[in-house]
C-alpha cells in the first residue's frame, strides 16, 4: 500500500510541473501587459518611459527562461517560489498574492461546500429511486431533470433564480427582496450569510448534482443485479433494507469518486457563478486578473485550481485502490 | 412438433419479415423515447439553422429605437431589447452560430482525438506514454478555464472560441478512444495487416479507426451539446462571439441582467433556447450511446 501511495504522489510530479509550464507560456503569450493596462488607465497616452519603469519594477524585463544565475530569469522564480512557497506578488495591487487569495479563499470555498450539499441531497435519493423504478415514468422524469441540469447555463439558472426571488417577494409581500450584496463571515451572522450564500450554491450544485445522480442510478442498476441482492430478497428482507442497506453501500464508490472530482471542477465552475450574483471570491478574481493582465495572479489562480484537482485524483485513487487490492498490484 | 422445433419456426418467420423502414424508426422512439425527443430537438434546430432568412420575420442585427424593451406580442413574439433587436430572430440567428461552433469545435476535436488516441494505442512505448503525460496536463484544466486561457492569448472572434472550445476537447477524445484502440490493437487481424506488410498510416487508418467509430460518435454528439454551452458561457464573459452577431451567450451579456426586472423576457428566451439546444443534443447522445456501445454506459 505504502509503495503505491508513493508511485502514485511520485506520478503527480510530472504532471503539476508540465501544467506549471504550460501555464507560464500561455500567460506570457498574452499580448499586451499589466503595465500597458495600468498606464492606460491614466489617460489616452501612454507614456513609454512609464511604462519601461514599470516593467523593470515588475520584473517583466528580465528573460523568460533562461538567465545567469538561473532563478532570475521569470521562470526560474516562479519555480523557486514554489519550492519556497512563496507565490509573488500581484501585478496589479502589489499586494502578496497569499494575501489576494486568503481573503477570497473562505467565501469561494464555503460556496463550493453548500454546492456540493446541495448535490448530495438532490443525486443520491433521486438516483436511487430512478434505478429502483427503472425505466418507468418516474425514472424518465428523474433523467429528464438531471440532464436539464447539464444543459442549463449555471450563469443563466442564477439570473432566473434572482428574477424568480424579485417577483416572489413582491407578490407575497410587497416589496421586492434580493440576497444581501456585502459579504458577512458565517460566524458573526449565519443567517445573513447563509441568505447570500444559498442561492449560488443552489445554481452550482443543480449542475453538479445532474453527473451525480446518473452515476448513482447506474451504480445501482449495477449492483442490483449482483447475486448478494438477489441472496438478500430469497432472505425475504424488506426491499427497503436491501436497498439501504446492502445496495447503496456498495454504489457509493463510483458516486465518491464523481464527488471528488467534480469538487475540483467546482472551483472553476465558480468563475461564472460568482459573476452572476457580484460574488467576490477566487472566480471573480481569476476574470479580473485576466481583464488587468496581472498575469502573475491568474497564473497562480489556475496552478491552485489545479493543485486542487491533482490533489483530489490521488485521493480518489488512493481510496479505491485502499477498497480494491487488484488496483494496487497491477 | 416439439417445442424446440416450434421456438425454431418462430425465429425463422422473424428473420424472414424485413421490418420497414418505419419500423425500425418506431422501434427506436419506443425503446429510447428520450432519445427520440432529444433528436426532434437536434432536427428542429438544424431546420432552424438552414432556414433562418426564412423564419425570422426581422433583421436580427438590425437596431429599432422605436421599439425599444417591447413585451412579447404578435408583432415580436418574444419582445425586443434595449437596442429595439426582436428576439425571437435573434434566437432564430443565433441557432447558426451556435451549430456552427458546436459542430466545428466538436468534429474537430473529436477527429484530432481519435488519431492521436488510436496512435497513441498502436505504437506504444515511450510514443504513449509521453503523449498521455501531456494529455495528463490538459486534463488537469477545468474546461472552462482552459478555454479562458487561450482566449486571453488568442483573443475574441468566433474563430478563436472555436479554436480555445476545440482544445479542451482533444484530451478528452484521445482518452475514451485509446482505451478502446487498445483492445482492437490486441485482435489478430492487426498482426495480420502487419505481417502483410502495411503502412502505419494503412493499419490505422483502414483497421483500427473504423472500430473505435462508436465511442468517436458518441464523443462528438456529447460535445456538441457542451460546445454550445461552453460558448455560451464565454460570449457572456465578454470573451466569445462580438456584438452585433447573433449568438444566445451575448444575447443574456447586454444588458439581460440589468433590465431582468423591467424586462425579464431579454434573460428568459436566449436561456431557454440555450437550454433546450444542449438538452436535445444531450438526450439525443445518451440514446445514442446505449445503442451504439452499452459498455459506455457507466461513463
Amino acid at each position: 500500500m505504502y509503495r503505491y501511495i508513493i508511485k502514485r504522489l511520485l506520478l503527480t510530479i510530472p504532471t503539476l510541473f508540465g501544467a506549471a509550464v504550460l501555464v507560464f507560456v500561455l500567460m506570457r503569450m498574452v499580448p499586451g501587459d499589466v503595465c500597458e493596462v495600468r498606464m492606460a488607465g491614466f489617460g489616452a497616452f501612454a507614456d513609454q518611459e512609464a511604462i519601461d519603469i514599470c516593467r523593470e519594477n515588475l520584473g517583466l524585463n528580465n528573460p523568460w527562461l533562461w538567465a545567469w544565475p538561473w532563478w532570475d530569469s521569470q521562470f526560474g522564480q516562479v519555480m523557486w517560489g514554489y519550492l519556497t512557497l512563496d507565490l509573488g506578488k500581484s501585478m496589479w495591487t502589489g499586494q502578496p498574492i497569499t494575501h489576494e487569495i486568503g481573503l477570497r479563499f473562505q467565501l469561494s470555498l464555503q460556496v463550493a461546500f453548500m454546492a456540493t450539499a446541495v448535490a448530495i441531497l438532490i443525486a443520491i435519493p433521486l438516483g436511487t429511486i430512478s434505478a429502483v423504478k427503472q425505466d418507468t415514468w418516474i425514472d424518465y422524469c428523474v433523467r429528464t431533470f438531471s440532464i436539464a441540469g447539464i444543459a442549463m447555463p449555471s450563469f443563466w439558472l442564477g439570473i432566473m433564480i434572482i428574477l424568480g426571488l424579485l417577483i416572489t417577494t413582491q407578490a407575497w409581500s410587497g416589496t421586492p427582496w434580493m440576497p444581501p450584496i456585502v459579504y458577512v463571515s458565517p460566524f458573526e451572522d449565519l443567517a445573513g450569510n447563509l441568505s447570500q450564500l444559498i442561492w449560488p450554491a443552489v445554481a452550482t450544485g443543480y449542475r453538479y448534482s445532474a453527473v451525480a445522480t446518473r452515476m448513482t442510478r447506474s451504480a445501482l442498476l449495477e449492483v442490483l443485479r449482483e447475486d448478494y441482492v438477489r441472496t438478500a430478497r430469497a432472505k425475504g428482507l424488506l426491499e427497503r433494507v436491501i436497498i439501504n442497506r446492502h445496495a447503496l453501500k456498495n454504489a457509493m464508490l463510483p458516486v465518491i469518486t464523481i464527488f471528488g472530482i467534480e469538487f475540483a471542477f467546482l472551483i472553476g465552475g465558480l468563475v461564472v457563478t460568482e459573476q452572476v450574483f457580484n460574488l467576490n471570491g477566487l472566480g471573480k478574481l481569476f476574470v479580473e486578473s485576466v481583464l488587468t493582465n496581472d498575469f502573475t495572479l491568474t497564473q497562480q489562480l489556475v496552478m491552485l485550481v489545479v493543485v486542487i484537482f491533482v490533489f483530489m485524483n490521488f485521493v480518489v485513487d488512493i481510496f479505491y485502490a485502499w477498497l480494491d487490492p487488484r488496483i494496487r498490484y497491477a | 412438433m416439439s417445442m424446440s422445433e416450434i421456438q425454431r419456426d418462430l425465429s425463422a418467420e422473424k428473420i424472414a419479415e424485413r421490418p420497414s423502414r418505419i419500423a425500425v424508426v418506431l422501434d427506436y422512439v419506443r425503446r429510447y423515447p428520450l432519445g427520440a425527443a432529444g433528436a426532434m430537438v437536434v432536427l428542429a434546430m438544424l431546420f432552424m439553422a438552414v432556414f433562418a432568412d426564412v423564419i425570422a420575420p426581422y433583421d436580427p442585427e438590425e437596431n429599432s429605437f422605436e421599439h425599444m424593451f417591447s413585451p412579447p406580442s404578435l408583432q415580436f413574439l418574444l419582445g425586443t431589447d434595449d437596442f429595439g433587436r426582436d428576439i425571437f430572430s435573434r434566437i432564430i440567428f443565433g441557432s447558426r452560430t451556435a451549430l456552427f461552433v458546436g459542430f466545428v469545435a466538436a468534429s474537430v476535436g473529436a477527429t484530432a482525438g481519435l488519431v492521436l488516441g488510436v496512435a497513441s494505442a498502436y505504437f506504444g512505448g515511450w510514443f504513449d506514454l509521453v503523449l498521455q503525460r501531456v494529455m495528463d496536463v490538459f486534463m488537469a484544466f477545468p474546461l472552462i478555464i482552459m478555454a479562458l486561457a487561450v482566449v486571453a492569448v488568442l483573443g475574441t472572434g468566433i474563430d478563436k472560441v472555436i479554436i480555445a472550445i476545440t482544445i479542451p476537447f482533444i484530451p478528452m477524445c484521445a482518452r475514451v478512444v485509446r482505451s478502446s484502440a487498445l483492445a482492437i490493437r490486441e485482435i489478430p487481424y492487426v498482426d495480420a495487416a502487419r505481417a502483410c506488410g502495411f503502412s502505419h498510416a494503412r493499419i490505422i487508418l483502414r483497421h483500427m479507426v473504423p472500430n473505435v467509430m462508436a465511442p468517436y460518435l458518441i464523443m462528438i454528439t456529447a460535445f456538441v451539446g457542451q460546445a454550445i454551452l461552453l460558448e455560451a458561457v464565454l460570449s457572456y464573459l465578454g470573451l466569445g462571439v462580438q456584438e452585433p452577431t447573433a449568438a444566445w451567450g451575448l444575447m443574456l451579456k447586454s444588458g439581460a441582467e440589468e433590465y431582468a426586472e423591467s424586462a425579464p423576457w431579454i434573460a428568459i428566451f436566449p436561456g431557454v433556447a440555450i437550454s433546450l439546444a444542449v438538452f436535445g443534443f444531450n438526450l439525443f447522445g445518451d440514446a445514442l450511446r446505449d445503442a451504439l456501445d452499452p459498455k459506455l454506459r457507466m461513463q
